[in-house]
C-alpha cells in the first residue's frame, strides 16, 4: 500500500527522475570533511527558518509590545527559551560557518574557472547574512537594540548626499519611533530572508552546473581551455556519487552542528534582555553581538578625519573586493602552498579579528561610570588633604578614566606611579589643559581642588612605604 | 493552408511573435508598476515628509534649580499611539539664569549614543566610544566630530517648553 502511494508520488513529481539524478551527481572522491561547512552553514539557515516562524507566531513587531512580548517568549511561553535560545545560536552559526566556508573555498581557490559565480554569489549571500544578524540585534528592542539603530542610522548617515534619507528610511522619520520596529521587522523576516533563498538557490544550482571542486593539487593548475575536460575526466575514474557516498559527512557534521545549538540553547539560554527600551534612558551601555565587536575596537580607534572613510569604505571595499577575487585571477595554481598571498590574507585577516574582538570586547572604550571611591589601603595616608584629594579624583571623574593602584577605568594611562613621574608643575599643565583624549580640566576645577588633587597625585610613586610615614609613627 | 497570412510571408510570423513579446514584456512591466509603486511610495512616505516640530512642555518652571543640569524626556513630534515607549526623546535640561535654558540633545555627535551627564566634572561622557563634551557641549574628548547638538527651550506661562527635533545625525544637523 506503501509503496504504491509512493510509486504514485514518484511517478507525478518526478523524483526519481529528476531529483536523484542531482543527488547522485558524481564528485570529487578527496571531497572529504573540508567540504562539510557550506551544507551546514544552509543546515544553520534551515534552523532559522523554522525557529523564526516560530518566534514570530508570539513576537510583536510594535514598538510598544515587543519588548513585552520577548519578556514572555523567554519566561512564559512553552518552550520559548529554547526557541529563542535556538534562533539566537543558530544565527552565530550561521555567521561563523558562512565564515569558515569562505575561508576553506578561498584557501582552496575553489573560485577559479568555472565557479566564479558560485563565490560571487555566496558572497552576496554572506552580507546579506550579516545583515540579517544585525536587524535581527535590533528586534530584542530592549535598551541595546533601540541605541543599536540609533547607530545604524548615523552611520548610515555618513553616506554622501543620500545619507540623511537613509537614515530617515531606516528610522521610518525623523526619530526612533513606531515606525522603526515594523521596519527593521520587515527587513528581517521578508527582504533578506528572501534574498538568502534567492542567493542559496543560484548557489546550489551553481554547484549542479559546474560540479564540486576537487582538492587542489600543486602539480594541477586550472587551465580554463582544458578544465572542464579534465575535470569530467578525473571524475570518470574516481569519483563517486554525492548521495550517499559523499554527503554522509554532511549529515554527520550538520548533526553535530545542531547538537551544540540545541547544546547552547538549553544550557546557556538565549541572550539577557537589557532594560526596556525608554530612549529617554540614557544609562546604558550599548554593545553589539560578538561578531561586530572587532568593528566596535575599530570605531573606537580611528582618528576622526578618517572615520568617515572606514565606516562607508571599509564595508564598500570589503564587499566590492571579495566579490571580484575571482576576476583577478580565475587560472594557476590552487594549492595553498603555492599561493603564498592568499595564505598570509588568510593569516593575517584571521588574526587581526581575533586580536580586534578580543580588544572591543576587553578595552574599556569609555570612560568607567561605576568606579567606587579608592578605599584607605589604596591612600594610604591620614593626612586630609591627601584622603580628600582622593576623593576628589573620584568625584571629578579622573578614575573614570585612569586606574589608581588597581581602582579605575582604563580608557587613560594608569596613575599608581604618576608621582615617579610627573612633578608637580606638570601634573598641574596636564589637567588644567588637558591633552589627546583628555578633557582640560581647568574650568571645572578650582585651585585648591586641584592643588589637593595634585598633592594626592604625587603620593602615587613607586615607594609607597615612604609615603605611608604617618601611619608608621602610629 | 497555402493562402494563410504565414504562409503567404514568412516574416509576419516573427512579426507576429516579437509584437506578442513586447505586448508581454510591456503589460508585465505595466503590472509590476501598478502593483510596486503605491508600496514604494507607501514605504518611502516618511523619508520625504517634514513633520512639523513641536513644543511640548516639560515642567513648571520652579521645578528647575538655576546652574543644575537634570534628564528631561518628551514626546517626539510624530506621536503613533503604537510606539510605546519609543515615542519619548530625552534631553539634558540646564537652567542657565532667571529665564534662560539650555537643552542638549542626549546623542553623542559621534555614532549617536546617549551621553551621560556627570555633575562633579561638569562633563557629558558617552558609554560607547570615549566621546566627553565641556558643560557647553564643545568637544573635550574622543571621537565626536561637532559638539552636542541642543534643542530650542522657552519659558511661556511659567513653563519650561522644548521644540522636539530631528535625531542630530552627525552630516545632517537640523537641530
Amino acid at each position: 500500500m506503501l509503496g504504491k502511494i509512493w510509486n504514485w508520488i514518484d511517478d507525478r513529481s518526478g523524483f526519481s527522475d529528476v531529483v536523484m539524478p542531482m543527488l547522485e551527481h558524481v564528485v570529487p572522491r578527496d571531497a572529504r570533511w573540508w567540504y562539510v561547512f557550506g551544507s551546514a552553514t544552509l543546515c544553520a539557515f534551515i534552523v532559522q527558518v523554522l525557529t523564526g516562524i516560530a518566534l514570530a507566531m508570539v513576537y510583536v513587531p510594535g514598538g510598544d509590545a515587543a519588548y513585552e512580548s520577548l519578556v514572555y517568549i523567554t519566561h512564559d511561553a512553552t518552550l520559548g527559551y529554547l526557541v529563542r535560545g535556538m534562533h539566537y545560536y543558530g544565527a552565530t552559526a550561521m555567521v561563523v560557518l558562512a565564515v569558515v566556508h569562505m575561508t576553506q573555498v578561498f584557501l582552496h581557490a575553489s573560485y577559479k574557472y568555472p565557479r566564479e559565480m558560485n563565490w560571487m554569489s555566496g558572497v552576496v549571500v554572506l552580507f546579506v547574512v550579516l545583515g540579517m544578524a544585525f536587524t535581527g540585534q535590533l528586534l530584542r528592542w530592549d535598551a541595546n537594540g533601540v541605541w543599536s539603530v540609533m547607530v545604524a542610522a548615523e552611520m548610515a548617515a555618513r553616506v554622501p548626499f543620500i545619507g540623511a534619507y537613509i537614515s530617515q528610511f531606516l528610522l521610518g522619520g525623523e526619530t526612533v519611533g513606531g515606525s522603526t520596529l515594523s521596519r527593521f521587522f520587515a527587513i528581517h523576516v521578508f527582504i533578506l530572508p528572501g534574498l538568502i533563498f534567492a542567493g542559496v538557490g543560484l548557489h546550489l544550482w551553481l554547484i549542479l552546473r559546474h560540479g564540486i571542486s576537487e582538492m587542489p593539487k600543486a602539480d594541477q593548475p586550472v587551465v580554463p581551455e582544458t578544465y572542464k575536460e579534465d575535470y569530467e575526466a578525473r571524475l570518470e575514474k574516481t569519483g563517486v556519487p554525492f548521495w550517499p557516498i559523499a554527503a554522509w559527512r554532511d549529515v554527520v557534521f550538520s548533526t553535530l552542528m545542531v547538537a551544540v545549538i540545541m547544546g547552547c540553547a538549553i544550557f546557556a539560554g538565549p541572550p539577557t534582555l537589557g532594560p526596556a527600551p525608554d530612549p529617554a534612558n540614557i544609562h546604558t551601555n550599548p554593545m553589539p553581538d560578538w561578531y561586530f565587536w572587532w568593528y566596535f575596537a575599530v570605531l573606537s580607534m580611528l582618528p576622526p578625519e578618517l572615520e568617515t572613510y572606514i565606516i562607508l569604505g571599509m564595508p564598500v571595499l570589503g564587499a566590492i573586493g571579495l566579490f571580484i577575487v575571482p576576476l583577478l585571477s580565475n587560472r594557476g595554481n590552487r594549492a595553498p602552498s603555492k599561493r603564498p598571498w592568499a595564505l598570509a590574507t588568510v593569516i593575517v585577516g584571521a588574526t587581526a579579528f581575533v586580536v580586534l574582538t578580543i580588544y572591543g570586547y576587553r578595552k574599556p572604550w569609555s570612560p568607567d561610570f561605576d568606579v567606587k571611591p579608592l578605599p584607605p589601603e589604596v591612600v594610604r595616608s591620614k593626612d586630609p588633604g591627601i584622603q580628600h584629594g582622593a576623593v576628589l579624583v573620584r568625584e571629578k571623574g579622573c578614575l573614570y578614566c585612569h586606574d589608581v593602584d588597581g581602582f579605575g577605568g582604563h580608557r587613560g594611562p594608569e596613575l599608581s606611579v604618576i608621582g615617579d613621574r610627573l612633578d608637580r608643575g606638570e601634573l598641574v599643565i596636564r589637567i588644567n589643559n588637558g591633552g589627546y583624549n583628555m578633557p582640560s580640566f581647568a574650568s571645572s576645577l578650582t585651585a585648591e581642588e586641584l592643588r589637593l588633587i595634585v598633592d594626592f597625585l604625587l603620593t602615587r610613586t613607586d615607594h609607597p612605604d615612604t609615603d605611608a610615614g604617618e601611619d608608621k609613627s602610629d | 493552408m497555402s493562402d494563410s497570412p504565414e504562409a503567404k510571408c514568412p516574416s509576419s510570423d516573427e512579426d507576429r511573435r516579437g509584437f506578442l513579446t513586447k505586448l508581454c514584456l510591456g503589460l508585465s512591466a505595466l503590472i509590476g508598476a501598478v502593483i510596486t509603486l503605491p508600496g514604494v511610495g507607501f514605504v518611502l512616505a516618511p523619508v520625504f515628509a517634514r513633520p512639523k516640530q513641536v513644543w511640548r512642555k516639560l515642567g513648571k518652571l520652579d521645578q528647575y534649580e538655576i546652574g543644575k543640569t537634570v534628564s528631561v524626556e518628551f514626546k517626539d513630534a510624530v506621536d503613533q499611539p503604537w510606539a510605546g515607549v519609543t515615542t519619548l526623546s530625552g534631553a539634558w535640561l540646564r537652567r542657565v539664569s532667571e529665564n534662560e535654558f539650555i537643552a542638549f540633545s542626549i546623542n553623542c555627535r559621534h555614532l549617536g549614543c546617549p551621553v551621560n551627564w556627570v555633575a562633579d566634572a561638569s562633563l557629558f561622557m558617552c558609554p560607547c566610544h570615549g566621546g566627553v563634551y565641556y558643560e557647553d557641549g564643545e568637544v573635550a574628548a574622543g571621537p565626536p566630530p561637532e559638539p552636542l547638538a541642543r534643542y530650542q527651550v522657552r519659558v511661556t506661562d511659567g513653563f519650561v517648553e522644548i521644540e522636539t527635533a530631528a535625531v542630530p545625525l552627525t552630516t545632517n544637523d537640523r537641530v
